[in-house]
């Protein structure tokens, strides 16, 4: 299969999402001419014209609230914020208005919009414009989170959230922008909440979301080689969540990690660890569900500092290394 | 003989005379209503907050029925004149505020966030300044259908101190969005007092700083409000882009029920209560005391009926109660 770049894949999602649909339309800081501050919409202006890909000031607000008001009157809009530390700007509109508006109204409104953030660390761009700010809309109700990890899932679950009828906050990675994998020409949806097994393995279940689930990847690779084998799961929404997937291969290996990214107080892997200890799978641990999550604190500056802000490949294995051997 | 051959006489030369009477009937429902809302939450037949605009139906009366039935309004939390005024029928109101089922939004919603997308009443507001970055949307979905209709936008002087206010302005101005700004300035956002959180002398200045044109009208008197939405909205519809209107008008009652009003003197609401809205458009109406009585005690009549339809609806059904969070 032809393969794409992250970056592509979500770029071809909304080429063809607006090709078919004259409701969507993208709006953002510099998504026009500038093609998005990590050209995810570059040529597409050439394409659409400037008024379906929309360049706006910088009022992150604004943004947010174009989204509600064209979505509430029938339109599909994609907004995106730049850097999905600046979100923080748009909170009120995105947690107020958008995500109660329907419950509000009786059930009587559609608000279908999706909210594009470039979230993540790694790129040196310090403490204003390295989080990961998911968990704080998982908590909102009314709201859906979508967080793909590779570009088949970028493109897919891009459209899927274009077709939905709910707002959705669609977070992206920085650092997987340019990694690169199979996608398909056609447009394919796949659906919100639902959960993919990526690895089968026997010893221990990893939940990993976004950027860490290529990172498990590569902890599995080594630690196969020791005998040890991974089961890897990607949430792909974190609301609605998938629990089925996880809550088997948990009962299967009694063994439970989970990887994020986001700092671990307050994190979706408590959410996660919750949900397994809930479920029937609770009898069939033999270790305690750990959490592996960026440290409780901002992502700082320095190169080697940043690095160690956040679970990398050989954090995963040690991690796993000690729950196999029963060292927790 | 069929009343289209003679002309009707129109009040001020805008408002044809029935409509005028219509209303006037409405400004007194209005208050009807809100007075009734006070009493009920006095006698614990309500359990929420609310929010009255008494003293400041002027406003509603002359901006909404400047309108289309198709274009959209955006209501503040001081909004039942407004939600009346939109078309609103009364007994689904009373319902919503009284939280049942049968109301606008089930029961969900209540007085704060009453709405009716059906009608393009795109919902009543709890954020101070909330609604102002979703008109920027309104506007925008408007400008691609292509259509000629408009978004009514209201909010009160303490929204125009938000940054949601410069954000909404800004892009409304810049991309001529059919948005129709309107500012209640009710002398008090709360406890703080237009002149202690202002130093322009009009909020309706502001509106240079986005290069659109601003106006202060005198928001007691319906029909200077239903001029200035009037010409906003003709201005809108050619595309000529948003107005900032300021309608100067002034809060009776407390902000909400917790207010006990020590920011204020009794000299001073007794000074606004001489420029009743209402008597106002009575007189250019030829509506005597005596007229006004009757017109009165027919609203009061109606809202009774309102209460009983609410009160013999059923309360919403527990079971229901994740209803309309996901579509």
């Amino acid at each position: 299969m032809r393969e794409l770049s992250y970056m592509e894949a979500l770029r071809e999602a909304m080429r063809q999402a607006m090709q078919k649909d004259d409701r969507v339309f993208l709006i953002g800081e510099d998504v026009g001419v500038y093609g998005g501050a990590f050209g995810v919409s570059a040529g597409l202006l050439d394409e659409f014209g400037p008024k379906r890909i929309i360049d706006t000031p910088i009022s992150e607000a604004g943004i947010a609230g174009a989204c509600i008001g064209a979505a509430v009157t029938g339109m599909r809009p994609i907004g995106e914020m730049q850097f999905s530390d600046f979100v923080v700007i748009a909170m009120e509109q995105l947690v107020m208005q958008g995500a109660k508006m329907r419950f509000m109204f009786g059930g009587k409104a559609e608000v279908p919009f999706v909210m594009r953030l470039a979230g993540g660390s790694g790129t040196g761009a310090a403490a204003q414009h390295s989080e990961s700010l998911e968990n704080w809309f998982v908590h909102v109700p009314g709201l859906k989170v979508v967080m793909p990890s590779s570009p088949y899932d970028a493109k897919g679950l891009l459209l899927a959230a274009i077709e939905d009828n709910n707002p959705i906050m669609f977070f992206e990675n920085k650092v997987l922008y340019k990694t690169k994998g199979p996608v398909p020409e056609e447009m394919y949806t796949i659906p919100i909440g639902q959960s993919h097994v990526v690895r089968e393995g026997k010893d221990l279940t990893v939940v990993a979301t976004s950027v860490m689930v290529s990172r498990a990847q590569e902890a599995a690779e080594q630690l196969s080689q020791e005998g040890i084998e991974l089961e890897i799961i990607d949430p792909r929404t974190l609301k609605p969540l998938d629990e089925k997937p996880i809550v088997e291969s948990v009962i299967k290996t009694g063994k439970a990690l989970i990887v994020h990214e986001a700092v671990k107080t307050g994190g979706f892997g408590g959410e996660l660890a919750a949900v397994i200890m809930e479920s029937e799978a609770f009898g069939y641990l033999d270790a305690p569900v750990k959490r592996l999550a960026g440290l409780d604190m901002p992502i700082p500056y320095n190169r080697n500092l940043e690095y160690h802000a956040v679970p990398q490949v050989e954090n995963i294995v040690e991690e796993t290394r000690k729950l196999v051997k029963g060292q927790y | 003989m069929p009343t289209s051959s003679k002309k009707e006489k129109m009040i001020e030369g805008v408002i044809p005379e029935s409509k005028a009477h219509e209303l006037l009937y409405k400004m007194v429902l209005t208050r009807a209503f809100e007075e009734n809302a006070e009493e009920m939450y006095g006698l614990g037949k309500v359990h929420g907050t609310m929010h009255l605009s008494i003293g400041e139906e002027g406003v509603a009366a002359g901006a909404g029925p400047a309108l289309r039935k198709s274009d959209y309004l955006l209501n503040t939390h001081r909004g039942h004149g407004h939600f009346l005024m939109w078309g609103g029928d009364l007994n689904r109101m009373m319902a919503e505020f009284m939280g049942k089922e049968a109301g606008y939004c089930r029961g969900r919603g209540g007085s704060m966030h009453i709405a009716d997308v059906e009608s393009n009443n795109l919902g009543a507001q709890g954020i101070v300044a909330g609604n102002l970055p979703i008109s920027v949307g309104v506007g925008l979905s408007i400008q691609m259908r292509k259509t000629d209709q408009v978004v009514l936008t209201l909010f009160g002087d303490g929204a125009a101190n938000e940054g949601a206010f410069h954000e909404s302005l800004n892009m409304a101005s810049i991309w001529n969005l059919p948005v129709i700004y309107l500012c209640e300035n009710n002398q008090y956002a709360m406890s703080m007092a237009f002149e202690r959180a202002f130093r322009v002398e009009q909020i309706s200045e502001r509106a240079s700083a986005y290069g659109i044109k601003g106006l202060t009208v005198d928001g007691n008197d319906v029909v200077a409000v239903y001029k200035a939405v009037s010409e906003a909205a003709e201005q809108a519809r050619k595309g000529a882009g948003p107005t900032l209107i300021e309608a100067i008008t002034y809060r009776w009652k407390g902000h909400s029920k917790s207010d006990r009003q020590l920011y204020r003197t009794r000299e001073e609401v007794k000074k606004w209560m001489e420029k009743d809205p209402i008597k106002r458009f009575a007189a250019k109406l030829d509506v005597d005391e005596a007229g006004l009585k009757e017109i009165e005690k027919k609203a009061k009549e109606e809202i009774r009926k309102a209460v009983e339809f609410a009160e013999s609806s059923p309360e919403p059904d527990v079971n229901t109660i994740l209803e309309g969070i996901y579509a």
